[in-house]
C-alpha cells in the first residue's frame, strides 16, 4: 500500500511541476514546422516581439517531429483555448486544410509564414522573399562557383514543404537558359529539416555522383549539415556549396571557404512581421485582400498582394552574406 | 480427450481465481491504479486550463488521438501473444495512398475505400503467414521487414507527392460530429472496442488467445490451431490499420507516403501501459480502453497549457517506465 502511495504521489507531482498559465486579452499563437530548428526558432522570437509590442499574450508551439499531424493536433488545441490568431509555418500545404478551416469558422484568424499552406487554409501568407528571385539567384550563384559546367544537387527540406518546393521550381526554370547548358541538376534530395538525415543525405550525394561540383541547399539546417560534411572531409574548393543558411551558423563554413556566399533574409522579420500582420487581421484592418495596407511596427507600411490564387505580404529581396559582412551578421541571428 | 484437457486448464483457472478473490486484490489490479490515474489526468489538467473542464473540449479531445486507437485494440491481441507488430505505420500509409491513387485515377470513393481496407487485410495477412513459416524468425524482424516494404511500395506509388482531393462526405469520418457535439470517430471507436472486448474475453477464440500467449506449444498440443489464429489475429491488425488510414486520410484530405510515421511506436505504448505483458498471456482490453485515454487526455491537456511537445514526450515516456516498473511488482501481478 505504501509503495502504491508513494509512487502516486510521485506522478502527480510530476504533473504539478509544469507551469500554469493565466488567461489575458489578445492571444497570438505561432505554430512553427518543428522544434530544435533555429531558423524556427528566430521566427519565433519575432512573433513574440511584435506581439509583446503589441501588448498581446503569445502563444509559441513547435512540434517534436515535423509532421502535418503533429500540427493538426496543435491547432485543435488553440482552437480549444480560443485564441485570436494563428500564424502556422505548414509542414504541409494541403493536410492542414481542414484543421485550419475548422479554426477559421470559429472566428480563429489564420495566416501562414514562411512556408504557405493553400490559398482555402488561410487569409494571407508572409512571404520572406520574391521565390522566384530567391530560386534564381540561387542557381546564378552556384553557377558562377563551378564556372559555369557540371553536376549539381539540391539538398531541400521535407518533400512537402511548400515555399522550397516553389524555389526549386524556380532554380529548374533558371536552369532551362541556354547560359547553364553545361550544369546539370542530378537529384533533388531531401534532408527533411533534421541535422543527423542531411548529413547522411549530403554524404549519399557525395557517394552517388563521384563528379558532383556543387550542392544548393535551400534550407538552414540543410546548408550548415552540408557545410559540415564539406569540412570534415577536406573537399572545400573541391565541391561548392550555396544555399540560404543562418549567419551564425554557417560563419565558420563561409570563412574556411567551403561556402563563398549564400543568401537569407531576417527570420526575426518575418516572424516579426507575422505578428504585426495577426495583429491587423484581429483588429480588422485588413481582412487579406489585395492592395489593403497596414502599419508593421519598425518594418513600416505593407501591402497586401495578389499572389497565384491566394494574398500575401513581402518582407523584401534575399540578402547575400560572404566573407566580407558575415562578422558583422553572425551574432545577430 | 485433448479438448478435455484444455477446457479443464481453463476451468481450473477461474476457479482457482475466484477462490482468491479479496478487497486488497481488487483494488491492486493493474486496472484499478490506471483508473486513478486517468481521473488524476482530469483533476490535474483542469487545474492547468480553464478551458479543458468541458464536453465541448473533452468530445474534441478524442478526434486528435482516436485513429491510432483503433488499432490499439487488435494490437492488444497480438501483443498477448507475446509477439508485436510494428508495421502498421506503415500500413496505414499504404493502405491511404493506394486509396487516395486510385480515387484519383477514376474509381468511385466507396469502391476506394473497399481496396483501402482490403490492402490493409492483405499487409496483416503476409505478416501472418510469414511468422508462421518463418518460426526461427521473431515477429519484430518479420514486422520491421515488412515496415520497410509497406513504406517503400508507398513511397514507389506516389513518390515524394502528395494525393488527395476527396469528395466532401469523406471529410465526415475524421471531422464529423454526430448530434453536432459527439465526434463520429467516437462513436465508431467505440463500437468497434465493444466489438472487440466481446472477441477477446467472452469467446472461446480470446481464450484460444489466452492460451496461445501462456504456452504456445501446450496448446498446440491441446489441438489450438496456433497458426490458423495467429494469422487471423495479424491479419485483423492489418485491417485496424486501414480502417485509422481511413479516419486519418479524412482527418488531413489528403495523404502522402509518410503519414502515420511513428504511428506503431505510439500504438504499443498504449497497449504496454494498459497492463498488456510484452511476454504474453497477460492483460486485460479494460485496462487497454483506459491507457488510450490516459494518454490522449495527458497530450491534449498539457498541449492546452502550451507545454513543449518535447517536454509532453518526455512526460509520456516516464508514465511508460512507471507503469512497466509497477507491472513487474509481485503486488500487480495476477498470479498469487
Amino acid at each position: 500500500m505504501k509503495k502504491f502511495l508513494i509512487s502516486f504521489m510521485v506522478l502527480v507531482s510530476i504533473f504539478m511541476l509544469v507551469g500554469n498559465v493565466t488567461a489575458q486579452e489578445g492571444k497570438y499563437a505561432i505554430i512553427v514546422k518543428n522544434a530544435g530548428n533555429p531558423y524556427n526558432e528566430k521566427e519565433m522570437d519575432g512573433f513574440e516581439k511584435a506581439i509583446n509590442e503589441i501588448g498581446g499574450e503569445v502563444i509559441l508551439k513547435a512540434p517534436a517531429e515535423p509532421t502535418a499531424e503533429s500540427q493538426i493536433i496543435m491547432i485543435e488545441q488553440l482552437i480549444t483555448q480560443h485564441v485570436d490568431a494563428i500564424a502556422i509555418a505548414g509542414n504541409d500545404p494541403d493536410a492542414l486544410q481542414p484543421a485550419l478551416k475548422k479554426a477559421m469558422s470559429r472566428g480563429i484568424k489564420v495566416l501562414s509564414l514562411d512556408s504557405a499552406v493553400n490559398a482555402q487554409s488561410r487569409m494571407v501568407h508572409i512571404n520572406q522573399a520574391d521565390p522566384e528571385q530567391i530560386g534564381r539567384v540561387q542557381i546564378q550563384a552556384i553557377s558562377e562557383m563551378i564556372g559555369g559546367s557540371g553536376q549539381i544537387a539540391v539538398l531541400s527540406a521535407t518533400s512537402q514543404a511548400a515555399n522550397q518546393n516553389t524555389w526549386i521550381e524556380w532554380m529548374k526554370k533558371e536552369l532551362e537558359k541556354p547560359e547553364y547548358d553545361q550544369i546539370e541538376l542530378v537529384k533533388v534530395a531531401y534532408g527533411d529539416d533534421l541535422r543527423d538525415k542531411s548529413v547522411s543525405e549530403t554524404e549519399a550525394l557525395l557517394k552517388s555522383y563521384p563528379d558532383l561540383k556543387g550542392i544548393i541547399a535551400p534550407t538552414t539546417v540543410a546548408i550548415a549539415a552540408a557545410g559540415k560534411v564539406l569540412t570534415d572531409r577536406g573537399l572545400q574548393g573541391e565541391i561548392e556549396l550555396t544555399g540560404l543558411g543562418l549567419p551564425s551558423e554557417m560563419a565558420e563554413y563561409i570563412k574556411n571557404g567551403v561556402c563563398d556566399w549564400m543568401y537569407l533574409w531576417n527570420p526575426i522579420d518575418v516572424g516579426y512581421l507575422a505578428g504585426y500582420a495577426a495583429e491587423a487581421l484581429v483588429t480588422e484592418k485588413i481582412t487579406g485582400n489585395p492592395g489593403e495596407t497596414f502599419e508593421a511596427g519598425r518594418l513600416g507600411s505593407k501591402e497586401v498582394i495578389q499572389a497565384g490564387d491566394g494574398t500575401e505580404i513581402m518582407l523584401g529581396a534575399p540578402f547575400r552574406f560572404d566573407k566580407e559582412n558575415i562578422d558583422q551578421w553572425k551574432d545577430v541571428y | 480427450m485433448v479438448n478435455n484437457s484444455n477446457n479443464g486448464i481453463t476451468l481450473n483457472r477461474e476457479i482457482k481465481s475466484e477462490k482468491e478473490f479479496s478487497l486488497k486484490k481488487f483494488f491492486f489490479q493493474w486496472e484499478w491504479l490506471l483508473f486513478l490515474i486517468f481521473i488524476a489526468i482530469h483533476i490535474i489538467n483542469s487545474q492547468l486550463s480553464p478551458y479543458y473542464l468541458n464536453t465541448y473540449t473533452l468530445l474534441d479531445a478524442t478526434m486528435t488521438f482516436l485513429d491510432k486507437a483503433f488499432i490499439a485494440l487488435s494490437m492488444t491481441f497480438v501483443i498477448i501473444f507475446g509477439d508485436i507488430d510494428i508495421s502498421v505505420g506503415s500500413t496505414i500509409a499504404l493502405a491511404s495512398v493506394i486509396m487516395a491513387v486510385l480515387y484519383n485515377a477514376g474509381l468511385p470513393m466507396p469502391l476506394a475505400i473497399l481496396v483501402c481496407l482490403l490492402v490493409g487485410v492483405i499487409a496483416g495477412f503476409i505478416n501472418g503467414i510469414l511468422i508462421v513459416k518463418f518460426k526461427e524468425l521473431s515477429a519484430v524482424i518479420v514486422t520491421l521487414s515488412t515496415m520497410i516494404l509497406y513504406r517503400g511500395i508507398a513511397y514507389i506509388i506516389l513518390e515524394n507527392q502528395a494525393s488527395g482531393g476527396f469528395p466532401m462526405w469523406f471529410n465526415f469520418l475524421g471531422w464529423g460530429y454526430i448530434k453536432t457535439i459527439i465526434p463520429f470517430i467516437l462513436v465508431a471507436f467505440i463500437i468497434a472496442a465493444v466489438i472487440f472486448y466481446v472477441l477477446l474475453h467472452k469467446t472461446t477464440f480470446g481464450r484460444k488467445v489466452y492460451a496461445i500467449g501462456n504456452n504456445d506449444v501446450a496448446s498446440l498440443f491441446s489441438g489450438v490451431k496456433v497458426d490458423k489464429i495467429k494469422i487471423i489475429v495479424f491479419t485483423l491488425n492489418g485491417l485496424m490499420a486501414a480502417i485509422a488510414a481511413l479516419f486519418l486520410t479524412s482527418k488531413m484530405g489528403s495523404t502522402r507516403p509518410n503519414i502515420a510515421s511513428g504511428y506503431e511506436l505510439d500504438v504499443i505504448a498504449m497497449v504496454v501501459l494498459g497492463g498488456v505483458s510484452t511476454s504474453g498471456g497477460k492483460g486485460r482490453m479494460i485496462g487497454v480502453l483506459l491507457s488510450i485515454f490516459i494518454i490522449g487526455f495527458l497530450r491534449y491537456g498539457l498541449g492546452l497549457v502550451n507545454v513543449p511537445d518535447q517536454v509532453i514526450l518526455i512526460v509520456i515516456g516516464i508514465l511508460l517506465i512507471f507503469s512497466v516498473m509497477l507491472s513487474n511488482l509481485k503486488l500487480f501481478s495476477n498470479k498469487s
